[in-house]
């Protein structure tokens, strides 16, 4: 099926649902008990889908810490895009150097977020260790990243442009290409 | 909204959203400032040309080191070292400076309009740090955000701004940028240097300094130039001390929590006294700081923008 | 080639003899005359006006001395396709137009390369610097029809009584460029009011103007010696003016069209094309200066044609010089404010303004279809639509600020003597 804004419906909130719950699992196998986790979601739809990890988490008994990311003082494409959007701040622990950082975001394709995020908590201080983990991996890399928790993997041509709607952002659930 | 303007050039052009805009841009850059790295890469390889006709070591230092923490390559050339001096045109040391490939151009001239001249004629960004006595729009974004940083607004404060208003490019960027955000501007001085004809943007204007002082939010003390004396202006700085300056009585009755402002440098005794620019309701470090992150944020956007096509 | 000519069928308008009719105007020899010129060229002239050459009291032709702006050649070429075959040139060229070998060197130079009739003025004082009388005897007799320093004023009241004292002797006019010194110093780049107020440019406030206009009134009337105020911008100019002609003082006043097109708002950008001496004021001055081109109370058109290269206009605005061209735009501007938009004037009003009345003050026998008088004519379609395209300007310089704009009014055909000067291309 098809929608008139976010193209054709790759998945619908079932298959989000599910994808999250293999997300979580992702995340849970790579980090240990002694571990301070904390998530930092990357906007816009990583900040929401990193509070859900977060509650998730929680269900199974572990606490983490919540924050967010915000890539553009690291993009690599400043001066090739028309407009420069405003900042959404970026929230990380003061003693940075006593957590492991899990970037959360929703779909990864070239790499080149992963590699502004990972740049940008790196300028902020120095994590035990970073994870990322994403909703959904597209393919069509350009960068030597692969995420360490994947909700879902597509099957997409490389122009394609994919995108997650979430409740808490957009008001429905799924993933679409367009 | 996204920021489009490859060029700073004045207040007097901008909305009240782009400013807002502005200021929560360098709200994040102010947290930048805080962290163990306070470098980030976003003008990595772009290089800034410090264009600076007129001498300022404090406002060319503010934007160099905004720029090193954008990680952009930095060139400072000043009136007294340049072909300017060697009378070479605005104009061909612009196109100089372009085919050098200069991304941004930071220009501080005596010239009004200097910086509207240059930004029409190259692809370069151009931030205009002070044309003559037209404004001086980083100086107004820093002045505005230290108001709302320290009051957590701005609609509805009242601010007077005191001294040499006809001369002054700050106080033009102060007023636009007040005015446009919705706070109540009073300009006092004598009228030899306060334009009536400002009185049509909506402010207040006032040769009664006592009358007023106990109900401001905020005073802006501006610098007094001797040149306007030797011009007729003003007698001489003692008289100009005794009605308009900031001395400890006149601090006295100033409101709880009134911010006292300066852009600098400083006359101490005659703007205001030095028990006032170090007491509890100065804010004149403060605006030091901001300046930094103003400049980290105008530079970040103007830099960001695509150059224009052609020229 | 023939200096005759006979133009036929036009609406025939010589404001000198009370003349609108239609038509025709004969010169036989370079003069006008009675009958049709035998072997003269034909004209057809209908459809358009047909007038005494326009007469420009107020020319920067910037030579000598000043020849990248604009030369004796270009500056007259420019005159022609402008509609005027005569112009009053202003004496601020290098070295100062001040003693009567320059005076002839201009005449001579005009004489070999001038397209159109070139009258010189020359300084008041020596150097146009205010101070010493430069030797008015001698420049009126190589052939000056004015004193002036225009572009600067003789700041010196008693200089400029002493002078306008003298100048009675050989029956000559001063033009003054009424600006008092202190009051527009050396800094101020244009009017004094909102606009200069936001844009931190230094402002001249009217009075600068008013000041000077008032002592004139005062010398005129003491002298009896005709004073003539240029290129007036403030209203208040015009009240005293008004008040000064009421008593009958020797006093008169002219106007440039930029006076009456633009704003002070126009320099808002810091186009060096909007930077003028005197410079555009408000709309209160421009109402007041068309009620006194109304009411008589002004009485001569000219445009103040000062070209500048283009390297020394495209400067930071305080760096720029003062003036704009203005001969090959100012009968379209004056057709489409005066006529067409404003309506404060009839046709044959406009055409006295431009013809008759400028004679009149510098004492020429032209400005007029009498027979006997030069061939100097000029076709005028007062209702041609056309755009201001600087590019295709005969003048060496380029700075206005009217280019792109849409007038309706313009000279066709510009005849000097007989032979015709330009002619506008299809």
């Amino acid at each position: 099926m098809t929608d008139e804004h976010a193209g054709r419906r790759l998945m619908d909130a079932g298959g989000v649902a599910s994808a999250e719950m293999r997300l979580v699992g992702g995340i849970v196998g790579k980090i240990n008990r002694e571990e301070r986790i904390f998530l930092a979601g990357i906007p816009t739809r990583g900040v929401a889908l990193a509070a859900r990890v977060a509650r998730a988490l929680r269900e199974r008994g572990i606490d983490s810490g919540l924050g967010t990311v915000d890539i553009s003082m690291h993009r690599d494409d400043l001066g090739l895009r028309e407009g420069v959007s405003a900042l959404r701040g970026t929230e990380l622990p003061l003693d940075l150097e006593r957590w492991t950082v899990v970037l959360i975001d929703d779909v990864q394709h070239t790499g080149r977020t992963a590699r502004a995020a990972i740049e940008a908590v790196l300028a902020f201080g120095r994590p035990r260790r970073i994870l990322y983990g994403v909703l959904a991996d597209r393919g069509g890399r350009e960068l030597p990243l692969c995420p360490d928790a994947t909700g879902t993997v597509l099957k997409v041509e490389d122009h394609a442009r994919v995108r997650v709607r979430l409740t808490e952002v957009d008001g429905d659930e799924g993933i679409f290409a367009s | 909204m996204k920021w489009t303007r490859k060029d700073l050039l004045a207040l007097s052009e901008m909305s009240a959203e782009e400013i807002i805009f502005v200021l929560d841009t360098a709200a994040e850059f102010k947290d930048v400032g805080r962290r163990r790295l306070k470098k980030v890469p976003s003008l990595r390889g772009k290089t800034l040309v410090n264009l600076f006709v007129e001498a300022s070591t404090r406002t060319r230092t503010s934007f160099e080191l905004a720029a090193v923490r954008l990680s952009a390559d930095v060139v400072n050339i000043t009136a007294g070292g340049s072909s300017l001096s060697k009378g070479e045109s605005l104009k061909d040391t612009a196109k100089n400076l372009e085919a050098l490939a200069a991304d941004l151009i930071v220009l501080r001239h005596s010239a009004a309009g200097a910086s509207r001249f240059l930004a029409a004629r190259l692809g370069a960004g151009v931030i205009n740090a002070g044309d003559g006595s037209h404004e001086h729009p980083t100086q107004g974004l820093l002045d505005v955000f230290t108001i709302r940083e320290r009051l957590g607004r701005i609609e509805g404060v009242k601010v007077g701004i005191v001294g040499d208003i006809r001369f002054s490019r700050v106080a033009r960027s102060d007023i636009q940028a007040l005015t446009k955000l919705g706070a109540e501007v009073t300009l006092i001085g004598p009228p030899t240097l306060v334009p009536r004809e400002f009185g049509r943007l909506g402010v207040r204007l006032t040769d009664r300094f006592d009358d007023v002082l106990g109900e401001l939010d905020v005073v802006n003390l501006l610098r007094i130039q001797h040149e306007r004396q030797k011009a007729g202006h003003f007698p001489g700085t003692g008289e100009y001390a005794s009605l308009f300056g900031l001395n400890a009585s006149r601090a006295a009755r100033l409101k709880q929590g009134a911010l006292v402002m300066h852009p600098g440098p400083i006359h101490r005794g005659i703007e205001l006294d030095g028990s006032v620019a170090d007491g509890p309701h100065s804010v004149i470090l403060d605006q030091v700081t901001n300046g930094l992150a103003v400049r980290m944020a105008v530079l970040y956007l103007c830099g960001s923008v695509p150059p224009k096509e052609g020229e | 080639m023939s200096n005759s000519m006979n133009i036929r069928g036009g609406r025939v308008i010589d404001p000198s003899a009370g003349r609108d009719a239609a038509g025709d105007v004969f010169i036989a020899g370079g003069k006008i005359c009675a009958e049709p010129a035998e072997g003269g060229v034909e004209v057809d002239a209908r459809g358009l006006v047909v007038c005494p050459g326009f007469i420009d009291i107020h020319v920067h032709l910037r030579e000598p001395g000043h020849g990248a702006k604009e030369t004796i050649e270009t500056g007259t070429r420019a005159a022609a396709a402008g509609g005027f075959t005569s112009v009053v040139a202003m004496p601020n060229t290098h070295p100062v137009a001040d003693h009567p070998g320059i005076i002839a060197w201009m005449l001579e130079r005009a004489a070999e390369v001038g397209v159109v009739n070139v009258f010189p003025t020359g300084a008041i004082t020596v150097g146009a610097q205010g101070e010493q009388l430069a030797p008015i005897g001698a420049m009126a007799a190589a052939g000056i029809v004015a004193v002036t320093d225009d572009g600067r004023c003789v700041q010196n009241h008693e200089v400029m009584r002493r002078a306008a004292e003298y100048c009675g002797m050989f029956g000559l006019p001063m033009f003054d460029h009424c600006q008092d010194a202190s009051l527009a110093g050396p800094e101020a780049m244009m009017h004094e009011g909102y606009w200069s107020t936001m844009l931190g440019l230094p402002g001249w406030p009217r009075m600068a103007e008013e000041i000077i206009v008032a002592r004139d009134a005062m010398l005129a009337e003491a002298t009896g010696t005709r004073i003539h105020c240029q290129h007036l911008s403030s209203g208040g100019s015009v009240r005293l003016l008004r008040e000064a002609r009421l008593r009958g003082v020797p006093l008169s006043g002219e106007v440039c069209p930029h006076h009456i097109a633009l704003t002070d708002e126009s320099v808002r950008d810091y186009d060096t094309d909007f930077k003028m001496n005197p410079p555009l004021r408000e709309q209160a001055d421009i109402d007041a200066l068309l009620e006194g081109i109304a009411d008589g109370t002004i009485e001569v058109l000219a445009t103040d044609h000062a070209p500048h290269a283009i390297y020394e206009k495209e400067v930071e605005f305080a760096a720029a010089p003062f003036g704009i061209v203005g001969l090959e735009t100012a009968v379209g501007l004056f057709c489409s404010i005066l006529l067409h938009q404003k309506g404060v004037l009839a046709l044959p009003e406009l055409i006295a303004m431009l013809t008759a009345n400028p004679a009149r003050l510098v004492g020429l026998d032209r400005g007029t279809l009498s027979i006997g008088a030069p061939g100097d004519v000029t076709l005028l379609d007062p209702d041609r639509e056309w755009t201001v395209d600087r590019s295709t300007f005969a003048s060496k310089a380029r700075n206005t600020p009217f280019h792109g704009w849409e007038l309706k009014g313009r000279a066709v055909r510009t005849v000097v003597g007989g032979r015709t000067a330009w002619e506008v291309g299809v």
